[in-house]
């Protein structure tokens, strides 16, 4: 039986960027380990397009209960597939979902569980799986292994590339039966409310442009909007910004908002706290703008202006406008 | 309503990365004298609790696992309004990971009698593992829902708002529940006031042991961990800032030069 399970989402009839990134994952540990990649799906969606990332079963648990997202219906059908699999190493996504279920589901297994990972690799003749994941606010780096298995690891979002194709392409599906009940439901989802702004998603954004608490209130914001429009990217924030209530959390940047990795990351007005530095490690450009010399900011920015960022900001947006000619 | 609050002692999480130390023996970072704080999300979840309170009535309690030092971190919570406080600590639970805490806050919590809300903070100002809240909804065989930045509560009914990547979620669900609670600004922590601090700092908090509780030997301690941190590092993170001179027209014909060169833009 595989022993590497990935819990998989299908959009579109593709798998979904979380799913591939975790199959990267499981690729890795699958070669480590010596063990197959199984993917588990709730609900229907195409597990044809799963084959060619060297997935050798999907299993499927199919109850119109499971349409919707409900967290108690969901480890009931994720603890039955995730058996019936055979499941040593179970990968599920670092985002709102896994935050949800991953700790759960390891209650259910009996499981070990490691968070955020960031880092796979498979260490001496045992053979055991290391997992790294960043901890203290960025400040150090945790290596953590399993003292049993199954273990239940969840891998902090856009960290690990897409994987691409390997293998026969070949698989087999396999039906778990399950009957849910609604009464098992213990809560219910009311409304579901979109916050995302318009234009370029934070996440993919090749240029991010994020506020904070030194922009002294949600006007501020207008400069920003400017300026990322300007460069084709997206507005981000810091905790300080959206726990003001200047702009949606969905906006937030940090270790508990979205991780970001674009080549030009421009940090208005933030301070730099760890939280916030937690989520901006990937960047490959840090440009910080800030009129207090000692922020921490300076410390993990590449490029930096202390002043007045509405002095700033005007003559940056000029500027840029020239070079991108819009 | 009764609401228990699980709260953690951290060292403070925005200490500067130049003061950060690694104890090897351990694999945890070095304390070094460093203030102690209520990790953060933590404290908004004590004010979650305080301000339902304040709106439909009931009692508060803190709770907390880990060192005899965290008795302050208690006290600080009966300072901003709590009603009750009580510390699990022994050294048999030296070591224990996620789910030997959450065993151990788990009959601690029984011991106060199931409340109608368990909050918890989303995440930890230090190992942010964010498992801790569900394994213990898990321990209590409640319902649990995460990164919950609102609560309403009506007739025994409440609403959360859960936020997620594109926005929020509205969940409803009824008592008894545990909510992971993130910062909003509807929960920004309060300041206790002097003679709050006064009293808190007179009240006497029962110390809870594994043994008090009948939490089972095999399930705390280091013996029980189901994974283990084999190493802590320190990531080799060197940038030197460039700084822009001049006003700001120069400062920004400057950047722009820099960004070009790096080809960042």
């Amino acid at each position: 039986m595989p022993g590497i399970f990935v819990f998989g989402t299908i959009e579109n009839g593709i798998p979904s960027r979380s799913t591939l990134e975790l199959l990267t994952g499981a690729q890795r540990l699958a070669a480590g380990l010596q063990e197959g990649v199984s993917v588990g799906l709730l609900g229907p969606g195409d597990a044809a397009s799963l084959y060619r990332y060297g997935v050798e079963a999907v299993y499927r648990a199919n109850d119109p209960l499971l349409k919707e997202y409900q967290a108690d219906l969901y480890l009931l059908a994720l603890q039955r597939i995730a058996q019936a699999a055979g499941a040593k190493v179970l990968l599920l996504p670092g985002d709102s979902l896994g935050r949800d279920l991953a700790a759960r589901l390891a209650f259910r297994l009996k499981a070990g569980v490691v968070t955020d990972v960031i880092e796979i690799d498979i260490e001496g003749p045992e053979k055991m799986p290391r997992f790294t994941r960043p901890v203290y606010g960025g400040k150090a780096a945790a290596v953590i292994v399993p003292k049993r298995f199954p273990v239940v690891v969840t891998l902090k979002p856009r960290t690990f590339d897409p994987a691409g194709p390997m293998g026969q392409g070949k698989g087999k599906e396999v039906p778990v039966e399950i009957s849910l009940d609604p009464a098992q439901a213990r809560t219910r989802m009311a409304e579901r409310v979109q916050e995302e702004t318009t234009g370029v998603k934070l996440e993919d954004a090749p240029a991010v442009v994020s506020g904070g608490r030194g922009l002294g209130g949600p006007e501020g914001f207008t400069l920003l909007v400017e300026l990322a429009r300007v460069l084709k990217g997206a507005v981000g924030a810091s905790r300080a910004a959206t726990d003001a209530g200047w702009v949606p959390s969905s906006m937030q940047v940090g270790q508990t908002g979205k991780t970001v990795s674009p080549d030009l990351y421009i940090a208005v007005g933030i301070s730099g706290a760890t939280q916030h530095v937690a989520g901006i490690s990937g960047a490959k450009t840090i440009v910080a703008i800030n009129a207090d010399p000692e922020a921490p900011i300076f410390k993990v920015a590449h490029l930096g202006i202390v002043g007045d960022y509405k002095a700033i900001l005007p003559p940056l947006i000029a500027k840029c406008r020239e070079l991108m000619g819009s | 309503m009764r609401i228990v609050v699980c709260v953690k002692q951290i060292i403070d999480p925005e200490l500067p990365a130049s003061q950060f130390r690694i104890d090897a023996s351990s694999n945890r970072q070095r304390p070094n004298g460093h203030p102690l704080v209520i990790s953060p999300y933590d404290e908004n979840a004590l004010e979650v609790a305080l301000r339902l309170k304040e709106k439909v009535g009931g009692t508060v309690a803190v709770v907390s696992a880990g060192e005899p030092s965290a008795i302050s971190a208690l006290r600080k919570g009966l300072a901003m309004g709590a009603d009750e406080a009580a510390l699990i600590s022994d050294p048999a639970l030296d070591g224990s990971d996620a789910f030997g805490l959450a065993a151990a806050l788990a009959r601690g919590i029984q011991k106060l009698g199931i409340p109608d809300l368990v909050l918890c903070g989303c995440e930890s100002g230090d190992w942010a593992d964010r498992t801790v809240g569900p394994i213990l909804a898990e321990a209590l065989n409640i319902p649990c829902v995460s990164f919950v930045a609102q609560v309403d509560g009506e007739d025994g009914r409440l609403r959360m708002r859960r936020v997620v990547e594109e926005g929020y979620e509205v969940w409803e669900g009824a008592p008894p529940l545990l909510l992971t609670i993130l910062s909003h600004e509807s929960n920004i922590p309060r300041y206790p006031k002097v003679k709050d601090i006064m009293t808190a700092s007179r009240r006497s908090i029962p110390t809870w042991s594994a043994a008090d509780l009948g939490v089972e030997a095999g399930d705390i301690g280091k013996a029980a961990i189901r994974t283990e941190v084999q190493q802590l590092t320190l990531p080799s993170r060197e940038s030197r800032c460039e700084l822009m001179d001049g006003e700001p027209a120069q400062q920004v014909t400057t950047l722009i030069t820099k960004l070009r060169e790096r080809k960042a833009i």
